[in-house]
């Protein structure tokens, strides 16, 4: 099997890995680098499950080869973590609003959110929806999911007037 | 379900890349920009390259610049930078409109207008309102540089006339100087960003009595590949807001709509009819404005 080296930087650190051309983003994540927070789903680009950020912008990582990250900022699902490890507000949200049940899809979910609460501090519902339009939840009815991600940009917004 | 092995390149510039397609020989090596299409064939094995050549660091294939006739976007492109674009808004709503349909946030950041054209994806927008709008495609090779306009460059599903050893540069699409012009996007999916089972795009030019004297319309998902539809565009004209009606039964000479999992060819025509009088409508009505 062909094999490159790399060097990733994923939440802040780099890594050099020798890892195949055809290492999906995901599975090097997950399996090279044991961040196990990022899911993989349906390896063809439909589920969401396996968002992250590529220098801060959502994509998915069954679509991107490992390789093709060098040189760019990769931040998974554990990255969301405040800085002294414990969940951030977002995180947080969807644990008080009960917006997942089996947790398959919460990464990609947190990952899609998370994006679009940095592009807009105060979403629609219909703004949530369109965000996480491309991920997949077979247990909530998304209801709790768009629930979490008002309360967040609601106690965002009351923190920044505040503060 | 994972690709099979292949050797990568990381590519810098057009001209290393022109060569590494003409140096294929028996190899088949194939260009990866966004991805959003041909990982997902990879990884079905419906496509085996030997080499992928990654053109998503070469600078000078991605940009969106105002030419007053035309707006030229580099191949590489992202979906994401044309839905934010000012002169894509200002100068192409049609493109801005159709953009806005284009999968989710997720593939929208990676997905390019180049890899969306070359793949040839019958329920793709971007292409849809390119062949409204009649773009021309630049096509690089190691033996120069070829002008093709995107009528005829669709081939059947998936499938596009460019040649192995060539390489999308730039597309340009033209931006219409009449006064009062409007446009209508419309599109039927299972789900917000799915794949469109059809979609109708229209932009049409208004004489000051409130005809026709210009009309673009494409439809995408309802056949093996986007259809720019001549005849109706031609007898769309000198008709107005009220008076188009009679004419859109011709959208069916011009689609050889398909069955498959998702819809029926009955239901295809029928939404076709249906999604491009919408978009006419539509597009009439914001011209008037």
């Amino acid at each position: 099997m062909k094999q490159v080296e790399v060097t990733l930087n994923v939440n802040g650190k780099d890594t050099t890995l020798t890892i195949p051309p055809r290492m999906t983003l995901v599975d090097c994540l997950r399996d090279e680098l044991r961040l196990t927070g990022t899911h993989v789903g349906c390896e063809h680009g439909i589920c969401g499950a396996c968002s992250v950020f590529l220098d801060d912008e959502p994509i998915r990582s069954c679509l991107m080869f490992a390789v093709q990250a060098a040189g760019h900022r990769i931040t998974t699902v554990e990255g969301l973590l405040n800085e002294d490890g414990s969940l951030s507000d977002l995180q947080d949200s969807f644990w008080e609003c009960h917006a997942m049940q089996c947790g398959y899809c919460t990464p990609g979910m947190l990952v899609a959110s998370e994006s679009l609460l940095a592009e807009n501090p105060d979403p629609s519902e219909d703004d949530i929806r369109e965000a996480i339009s491309g991920n997949l939840c077979r247990c909530t009815g998304y209801q709790q999911i768009v629930e979490a991600v008002q309360m967040t940009a609601k106690r965002r917004r009351e923190g920044a007037a505040n503060g | 379900m994972k690709a099979a092995a292949f050797d990568y390149v990381r590519a810098s510039s057009v001209d290393e890349i022109c060569r590494l397609l003409a140096d294929a020989g028996d190899e088949e090596r194939k260009i990866i920009a966004g991805g959003q299409t041909l990982v997902p064939l990879m990884a079905m094995r419906m496509a085996r390259p030997d080499m992928l050549i990654d053109i998503n660091e070469v600078a000078e294939l991605a940009g969106i610049n105002d030419h007053g006739d035309h707006v030229s976007f580099g191949a590489g492109t992202r979906q994401r930078a044309i839905e934010r674009s000012d002169i894509v808004s200002d100068r192409l709503p049609l493109v801005a409109k159709a953009v806005r349909n284009v999968g989710h946030q997720q593939t929208r950041n990676r997905g390019t207008i180049g890899g969306s054209i070359v793949h040839g994806d019958p329920s793709a927008e971007l292409p849809m309102a390119a062949l409204a709008l009649e773009a021309t495609m630049i096509l690089r090779a190691v033996s120069g540089e070829t002008e093709m306009p995107i009528d005829g460059f669709f081939e059947a599903a998936m499938v596009t006339n460019i040649e192995p050893e060539q390489l999308l540069t730039e597309i340009r699409i033209p931006v219409w100087q009449d006064a009062r012009i409007g446009t209508g996007f419309h599109e039927t999916s299972s789900r917000q960003g799915d794949f469109a089972i059809v979609a109708a795009a229209a932009q049409v030019a208004l004489a000051e009595d409130g005809k026709v004297t210009r009309a673009a319309i494409s439809v995408g998902g309802a056949a093996p590949s986007p259809v720019k539809l001549h005849g109706l565009e031609a007898a769309l004209i000198g008709k107005s807001a009220d008076g188009f009606q009679d004419i859109i039964a011709l959208v069916d000479e011009e689609i050889d709509a398909e069955t498959d999992v998702h819809a029926t060819a009955e239901y295809r025509r029928r939404v076709t009819r249906k999604l491009v009088s919408r978009a006419i409508d539509d597009a009439i009505a914001e011209a008037g404005k």
